[in-house]
């Protein structure tokens, strides 16, 4: 399962770092979020998969669920999903005012 | 226990949260947030002379002990960066009151500002990696804000780049902590210090240590990963440029002094070898895209590069002496980036434009800034009895004991091109014949905040009899990290 996790990961990133290195920005964009997704997946593997066990500990209990990659996954979440969301409103105020959305017309060099 | 640590984040959160409701009044707004940030100045100033009197001050937030709970720590390297940026951050305050236009400041500036400063000293003060990366992101946050605050043309296009790559920066931390987490079980620093000696595959851990310096370095604008900085910084008004210039970045390379000197000292071969070198890169480079520009701006924001150079150097050479150099240099640094940003603004004020062509002939109508000009210039480039000359003189001293020659000779030659580049400015925008224009008036608090920073600047350099011996016992500190262990895991 944890193999397989991996796997899922690591083309989440793949594919992500495709996007990013576009030249639309919205496709940027969705780079960034598979990314994260990606990143996320990890958080959550990296903690071992555990099944059918509460994240508590007390005596006598032998399986459990690791509940710091949960805390930590959520926090991460909470975070890509405002960066993104603030990310979407200024592609759309940056395409507004520069009148376009490719970046290699975003350079803003000197003599331009 | 102690509830004085948490009041440097808490304070400027708490003001800035409350500034969303009247915005408007603009007087009220611009009133309290200066006595936000002369109450926590104080507390800085309290909290720095507790630390060094009885030692570090610890938070366990939620009464849970070390290792399972996060815990805030103000130990001498923070609590010393935190009177910095407080001090940063109460010039900047009356410096934004007299430059920005109305319909920034009441656009939610002052919160925008006071939420970065309370990211920053969460960063500084944190004791935990992800707390470290939740922290980042308060900042950052608020730095996006800041950045795209007023919305043209040229900010929207930078910000769009800066946030894209914090984003990844940021996406790049988390997998590293992820991974940090499945090889060692924890993410508290001073227990990730106690067991990355335990761990057996070593190779694991160094290529974990290689991604998170990644992640600093991308935050820290070093060599290859510094080409966003310049044009991004000098987007936003002058008094937000500043603000990033000293603090972001710094807290960059806090983040790498604070890793490396803790956690990932097993293999100083492999890791702080590989430090000297890209230092001399960002040194080169840096220095190169200073003297590739007329605009005064740009020239200002490729001159944190270099800087950022000297401060890799001292951690790569990890010495006692030279990490003493590099918090001389780190602090030294922060203040006189701000002053110089303060001082670039105004020129730009009075010029009208950015392009060093145009000016001219300011000595006779402003001699102050002309002259605080000069001393900032003398200042940056390191010549005695100014800060920069201490800082610089401990690092190139321990590089050369260290037997770094190569990139100890850069860093003095890049000492001198530094000079160039700054007294460029003075030169073309202060001598020559006089241009013409108006003569515009300068507000107080234009002139008195960098006057202010500069003071404090000279004072570090002609008082290092006085304050050298507390900075060699902070990198006393650091170069023995078992101190730090035993003070947060003492509760176990």
């Amino acid at each position: 399962m944890e193999i397989l996790m991996c796997i899922l990961g690591g083309s989440l990133f793949a594919a992500g770092i495709y996007l990013l290195l576009q030249r639309q920005l919205l496709r940027i964009i969705l780079g960034t979020a598979l990314v994260s997704h990606g990143a996320h997946l990890l958080i959550l593997t990296m903690g071992k998969l555990n099944r059918g066990a509460p994240p508590v500990l007390s005596e006598g209990i032998e399986q459990y669920t690791d509940p710091l990659p949960q805390a930590l996954i959520l926090t991460s979440i909470v975070i890509s999903f405002g960066v993104t969301s603030f990310l979407l409103v200024l592609a759309y105020r940056a395409y507004q005012k520069n009148k376009t959305d490719m970046m290699d017309q975003m350079r803003g060099t000197e003599d331009e | 226990m102690s509830n004085l640590v948490i009041l440097p984040i808490l304070i400027p959160l708490f003001f800035g949260a409350l500034f969303i409701f009247f915005h408007n009044k603009l007087a009220v707004v611009r009133l309290m947030s200066m006595i936000a940030l002369a109450l926590s100045t104080a507390v800085a100033v309290f909290m720095i002379y507790e630390v060094f009197s009885r030692g570090s001050l610890i938070l366990e937030t939620g009464g849970w002990k070390a290792p399972y709970g996060i815990i805030l720590i103000a130990d001498k390297l923070s609590s010393l960066l935190i009177l910095t940026t407080n001090i940063i951050a109460l010039a900047a305050c009356w410096y934004a009151g007299a430059t920005l236009d109305e319909a920034r400041e009441k656009h939610y500036f002052y919160t925008l500002f006071l939420i970065l400063i309370a990211g920053v000293s969460g960063a500084f003060l944190t004791g935990d990696l992800f707390n470290l990366f939740v922290f980042f992101e308060v900042l950052l946050m608020a730095s996006y804000g800041l950045i795209v605050l007023g919305a043209t043309k040229v900010q929207l296009r930078e910000s769009i780049k800066y946030v894209l790559l914090n984003l990844f920066s940021s996406m790049l931390f988390v997998t590293t902590v992820a991974f940090l987490y499945s090889v060692t079980g924890t993410v508290n620093m001073a227990q990730l210090a106690e067991r990355v000696g335990a761990v057996e595959q070593k190779g694991v851990l160094t290529t974990i240590a290689i991604l998170l310096f990644v992640v600093f370095a991308t935050k820290g604008a070093l060599f290859p990963l510094y080409f966003w900085l310049p044009k991004s910084y000098t987007a936003p008004p002058p008094v937000i440029s500043a603000l990033f210039g000293a603090l972001l970045t710094k807290v960059g390379i806090y983040s790498i002094l604070r890793v490396f000197s803790l956690i990932f000292v097993y293999k100083l071969e492999t890791t702080h070898t590989f430090f000297v070198i890209l230092a001399g890169f960002t040194l080169v480079f840096g220095v190169i895209g200073a003297l590739s520009t007329h605009n005064v701006k740009l020239i200002i924001a490729y001159n944190i590069i270099p800087a950022i150079g000297f401060m890799i150097l001292g951690i790569g050479t990890f010495s006692a002496e030279s990490l003493a150099g590099t918090i001389y240099y780190l602090v030294h640094d922060m203040i006189i980036k701000a002053a110089l940003f303060f001082l670039a603004g105004i020129l730009v004020y009075v010029a009208g434009t950015s392009d060093l062509r145009q000016m001219g002939g300011y000595i006779k109508k402003y001699p102050l800034v002309g002259w605080m000009f000069f001393i900032a210039a003398l200042v940056l480039a390191g010549i005695p009895p100014f800060s920069g000359f201490i800082g610089k003189l401990l690092l190139l001293k321990s590089a050369f004991e260290e037997q770094h020659y190569m990139v100890a000779a850069i860093g003095l030659g890049c000492s001198l091109l530094i000079l160039l580049s700054i007294m460029r400015i003075f030169i073309m925008a202060f001598w020559g014949e006089q241009k013409e224009g108006k003569e515009m008036r300068l507000k107080p608090g234009m002139v008195i905040p960098p006057l202010a920073l500069l003071g404090i600047s000279v004072f570090l350099g002609i008082g290092a009899e006085w304050v050298y011996p507390h900075i060699q016992s902070i990198a006393d500190g650091l170069a023995d990290p078992s101190q730090y262990i035993n003070e947060v895991l003492k509760a176990r």
